[in-house]
């Protein structure tokens, strides 16, 4: 650990790693406690697997990767919204298959362009080493746009997680909200993909929001849990990978999946025992 | 009766199906403003399907059906709906007072509904909509965390801090038990005296004291009375002969117990 510390006050690119955790920490709090509450994990896997084929396209094309990505996530993110309004049924079909033909289409491309075997292993798993600084600046301007619409919007968007029924005899425009909150869930997909990959994209997404939903009573207190969560799995995964010279998207995800165990026996362990103290203290009082 | 006021929901022979299950034929109903009617019926008789065609959530295949003068959905922000099953969640992390400010969105112009956070004075109207429904002490509880009787109350005051002209219910008392069910509908009662309300039941012998009109229907208008329900209407809407119970309650008073 120390010579990560000794490594980091050395190394631009260390300083530079973490900072893209950071920023994908913010992504994963503003967004991560919608996909959880909305409970569409599954989706959110769906958009990240078919960004791939985006990612493929740009890569072959000669394009910046991550503009593919972000490109392919907001076109599957609305596909899957559309069939979903317009159908109202065969959503998972639809992700099932938008995720593998995704992926399909994002190798295809990759075999096709000279030199592919390295570039696939970063998007699948991430290398959040080699997050070059324009990069950086891309992320953060993802970061604002997400900060400034959830910041705008709240009010409905909460009101379309809980109870979409009531929002739209509220003349709440349903749908526009929720293709937006799908787009957003995209453009976080994108965020992220540079630290964990996109394969691994889900776990980040859902279990710090999650691990913070065990312990919070709202969703703005989720939010700021689940950013807190984030920056702290992705600073000590990559402190933690950096001495053995361990792949770092991995090791992010292993201890997030690591802490979601823990909390969640926590959690459900302190609430057994708050139901044995309020049983006796009842029968105290006979 | 020297003037006729226009009835607030005017529903003029509509016919609706599910796919090609027919649900609702040649129905056709009016209700005054002031109106406390009872919607009665069996199972599957299409009460909340005609609840959704007010609300305008479906439109009827045949007929017309008018809400204030306007078409369902453009009167939709001046109704108050309580449904009959909450339609969240109940693990979702949301406090009382947040799903209750919720009735609010879609006052005033669209950006208000849109953009920012709640200001005091809503949240002032949301603790004063719960305290009426007699909830107060719940605003900071988690939604999770209710009984039935008080999630039905937090329901309640969410379709009232709309301020709305009709409050409509689905059987707001299915999952409570006969006192709390007593209580709800005393409430409802002294509510009547600002706005119009429709209630869905199955509990025809229970509502009958408090409504001011019935309405039954299985599939088509059954009935459609102010007097007492006797024991042929029963057997005419559900079929066969069905027990019924009577209830006494005094006005404004609790419901007697053995």
């Amino acid at each position: 650990m120390a010579e990560f510390f000794a490594a980091l006050a050395q190394h631009s690119f260390l300083q530079q790693a973490l900072i893209a955790g950071l920023l994908a920490s913010i992504g994963c709090g503003l967004i991560g406690p919608f996909v959880v509450v909305k409970r569409i994990p599954f989706l959110a896997g769906g958009i990240a697997h078919s960004v791939l084929a985006g990612m493929g396209a740009a890569l072959f094309y000669g394009y910046d990767p991550l503009s593919g990505a972000l490109v392919a996530a907001v076109i599957s993110a609305m596909l899957i919204g559309w069939v979903r309004l317009r159908w109202h049924t065969g959503e998972d079909t639809a992700i099932g298959a938008l995720w593998a033909i995704g992926m399909a289409v994002g190798i295809l491309f990759i075999s096709r362009t000279p030199g592919y075997a390295t570039d696939l292993m970063s998007f699948l798993f991430g290398n959040i080493l080699l997050v070059p600084t324009r990069e950086l600046w891309f992320m953060a301007l993802l970061d604002l746009v997400l900060l400034v619409t959830v910041a705008l919007f709240y009010r409905p968007f909460v009101a379309i997680a809980f109870d979409d029924e009531f929002a739209r005899l509220r003349g709440v425009p349903v749908d526009l909200f929720y293709m937006l909150l799908l787009v957003l869930v995209a453009v976080t997909v994108v965020l992220m993909i540079q630290v964990v990959g996109l394969i691994l994209v889900i776990a980040l997404l859902t279990l710090p929001a999650a691990v913070a939903g065990q312990w919070t009573r709202t969703l703005a207190g989720m939010m700021i849990g689940a950013t807190a969560f984030g920056a702290l799995l992705t600073g000590s995964g990559l402190a933690l990978s950096y001495a053995p010279d361990l792949p770092t998207g991995p090791t992010i995800i292993l201890l997030a999946g690591a802490l979601y165990l823990v909390s969640a026996t926590a959690a459900s362990l302190l609430a057994r025992q708050r139901a044995h103290r309020a049983v006796r203290a009842t029968t105290s009082h006979r | 009766m020297t003037t006729v006021a226009a009835p607030v929901i005017d529903i003029q022979r509509i016919g609706f199906a599910y796919g090609d299950v027919p649900v609702l034929e040649d129905v056709s109903l009016q209700v005054k403003a002031g109106e406390f009617l009872g919607l009665v019926g069996p199972n599957a008789g299409g009460k909340s399907t005609l609840l959704k065609l007010i609300l305008g959530l479906l439109s009827p295949q045949r007929g017309r059906l008018q809400v204030l003068g306007r078409a369902p959905k453009q009167a939709r922000r001046h109704l108050g709906y309580v449904p009959q099953y909450p339609t969240f969640p109940r693990d979702f992390p949301i406090q009382v007072l947040d799903v209750v400010l919720m009735g609010r969105l879609g006052l005033g112009p669209f950006w208000r509904c849109a953009l920012g956070g709640w200001r005091r004075a809503e949240r002032e109207i949301a603790r004063r909509t719960l305290a009426d429904v007699e909830a107060g002490d719940l605003a900071a509880v988690p939604i999770g965390s209710l009984s039935g009787g008080q999630l039905q109350r937090v329901l309640l005051a969410r379709a009232l801090v709309g301020e709305p002209e009709i409050l409509i219910l689905d059987e707001p008392t299915a999952n409570i038990d006969q006192r709390m069910e007593g209580e709800i509908f005393e409430l409802l009662g002294r509510l009547n005296n600002q706005l119009t309300i429709v209630v869905v039941s199955h509990d025809i012998g229970f509502i009958s004291s408090y409504v001011s009109r019935v309405a039954c229907l299985n599939r088509t208008l059954v009935c459609h009375r102010t007097e007492a329900i006797d024991g042929d209407v029963i057997h005419d809407l559900y079929g066969e002969p069905v027990r019924m119970i009577g209830h006494r309650h005094r006005p404004h008073g609790h419901p007697q117990h053995g």
